[in-house]
């Protein structure tokens, strides 16, 4: 895997990687490279022609109006649309430098953890929900578990509120306290990636706040791509914003660029709240 | 707002229909309450120990009891679940989960069928199916009757509840690396379990008061059945025998028999009912 040049964000269909200073910092590696990738349920076309790079260990988020597609682009990340009966995938995504469908989907989701809009606790304990993951794999060993939920507990910022009830239900806490559950969960098996469809949609301003700030501390553990609808979380979590409309990628850049001096007029349109 | 509101004429709406539904719930349960009442009534001076201890006495004598088909229903219904259930379970899981297209539609379609079929046929197809080759009326026939008659409501019951999870927590499972197989062992059965439980409850409830197709299958025994090879008396067809017999004290033991097997459906039921409340509780805090 090679640093590339940030100018070549949405160009990964001819992405030439920088060669000069392979160690220079300011440069980051592509996490996920996504080259001419068209999307189909059935006979619709839910992308059309995205390219674009994810960087490593930065926060990357999708916006655009609601059927623009960016859920659709984060569930092809970890082949969840696979699930998904009557779908197609054409074009191509790399995960570092393997080809994504290489994979066995079940090893893939291991390394591409996701957390969705709705708070999805398993009607299981608190404890049991963290584990799940962990006990999934044979490698790891029984005694380890207890470490681990706790270290990842601690990490979704949920431990202290959580402690003394490890071994209730998971149902039994806020929606706020679910979604950083979930969160923990995700962590807990130590994914390079972790994907975020709308995590703070119904959630309410305070949670929303615990879920960002939490979003900070773990970003230099993983590559965080983010599906958002409210812009100003766009604008305070993400390194990098891509915006959608229709299928297709319209614009990616930093998100101060975005945001402040976008390129394209739909872009600017948007995120000033003209239309969408 | 006025004090006039809301209008006379939504109040009076409001008292009328709650009259009628409320006259509505208290005629079903004082049907229920009835069929108890007077089961009792008839069949009280039965109820004795006896009763639940002692086989039937000979005609002409008083006292004995039922035991024979009490322990009879219970082997019955023990076979039936243990026929009826596991294939109930697994192709509701397999409906739920696995099946589309026709061959959902053709396993729903024949599982509704097969539901519709009238007891009394049941019974002659099992007759032709376990007596005749076997040469004698058994435990076993009535206990493979009852069980093929309760596969229909444990399938769809279980594809019910399995269809009733919902969507995220599968994905939840997917998203942590968990194959399809293993969500649904680890997630999806879990979630719904309560829900399946109290299917298969109600499913027992249901055939364990089915008469018909025990007439051509367990047949009847005036002693206690012994294994799962011989006729086995059973509570719905006692009732049968004694009711249509000339002998008051057999018709006494009916209403008695009758009284028995009611309240242990009843049980039964709310069992399963608290089973089902008990789960909605736990996975829902």
């Amino acid at each position: 895997m090679r640093p590339f040049d940030l100018s070549q964000l949405s160009k990964a269909h001819d992405v030439r990687f920088a060669e000069d200073d392979p160690t220079d910092e300011k440069l980051p590696w592509p996490q996920f490279t996504v080259a001419d990738l068209n999307f189909y349920y059935g006979s619709h076309q839910a992308l059309k022609g995205i390219n674009l790079i994810v960087p490593n260990k930065r926060v990357m988020a999708f916006i655009g109006p609601s059927g623009c597609g960016k859920t659709t682009l984060l569930r092809t990340l970890n082949r969840m649309n696979e699930t998904v009966p009557g779908t197609r995938v054409e074009g191509s995504i790399r995960l570092g430098d393997k080809d994504l469908f290489s994979f066995p989907a079940t090893r893939l989701r291991r390394v591409v953890g996701m957390v969705f809009q709705k708070p999805s606790p398993f009607p299981k304990s608190i404890f049991d929900n963290v584990a799940y993951g962990l006990r999934l794999d044979p490698a790891i060993r029984r005694n380890e578990i207890a470490d681990r939920v706790e270290k990842s507990l601690r990490r979704a910022a949920l431990w202290d509120e959580v402690k003394d009830k490890l071994h209730q239900s998971a149902n039994g806490i806020s929606g706020g306290q679910q979604q950083r559950l979930c969160i923990a969960r995700a962590l807990a098996v130590e994914p390079e990636v972790l994907l975020l469809d709308e995590p703070c949609s119904a959630l309410d301003p305070i949670s929303t706040a615990k879920i960002e700030d939490l979003l900070f501390e773990i970003k230099n553990l993983c590559t965080i791509v983010i599906v958002t609808h409210n812009m100003l979380q766009a604008a305070r979590v993400a390194d990098y914003v891509g915006f959608f409309l229709n299928g297709e990628l319209i614009e990616l850049n930093r998100a101060k660029q975005i945001f402040q001096n976008p390129e394209n007029q739909q872009t600017q349109d948007y995120v000033t709240g003209r239309f969408g | 707002m006025s004090a006039s509101y809301p209008p006379l004429s939504r109040k009076i709406t409001n008292v009328v229909m709650l009259t009628l539904t409320g006259l509505c719930t208290l005629l079903v349960l004082s049907v229920l309450l009835t069929i108890l009442g007077y089961l009792l009534w008839k069949g009280a001076s039965s109820l004795n120990f006896d009763f639940f201890t002692k086989i039937p006495a000979p005609v002409g004598q008083s006292g004995g009891g039922v035991v024979n088909a009490i322990i009879g229903t219970l082997k019955l219904l023990t076979l039936a679940t243990v026929i009826g259930v596991p294939i109930g379970l697994l192709g509701g899981i397999y409906l739920s989960e696995f099946a589309s297209g026709w061959s959902a539609f053709t396993i729903r379609y024949t599982t509704d069928l097969l539901n519709g079929v009238p007891s009394v046929v049941m019974g002659i197809f099992v007759y032709t199916l376990v007596v005749v080759p076997m040469h004698h009326f058994s435990t076993l026939a009535g206990g493979v009757a009852l069980g093929i008659m309760m596969i229909p409501i444990a399938l769809r019951s279980t594809e019910d509840f399995l269809r009733a999870v919902p969507r995220s927590l599968r994905e939840g499972g997917l998203a942590l690396g968990a194959s399809k197989s293993e969500t649904i062992v680890t997630i999806v059965i879990p979630a719904a379990i309560y829900g399946i439980l109290t299917g298969i409850m109600l499913d027992i409830a249901r055939v364990a008061g089915e008469t018909a197709p025990l007439l051509f299958t367990a047949f009847g025994n005036l002693f206690n059945s012994p294994g799962w090879l011989q006729p086995s008396a059973s509570l719905p067809v006692i009732i049968y025998t004694y009711a249509i017999s000339p002998y008051e004290e057999w018709h006494k033991q009916a209403w008695a028999a009758g009284f028995v097997l009611l309240s242990g459906l009843l049980v039964l039921n709310i069992i399963s009912r608290v089973i089902l409340a008990r789960g909605k509780k736990i996975s829902h805090g």
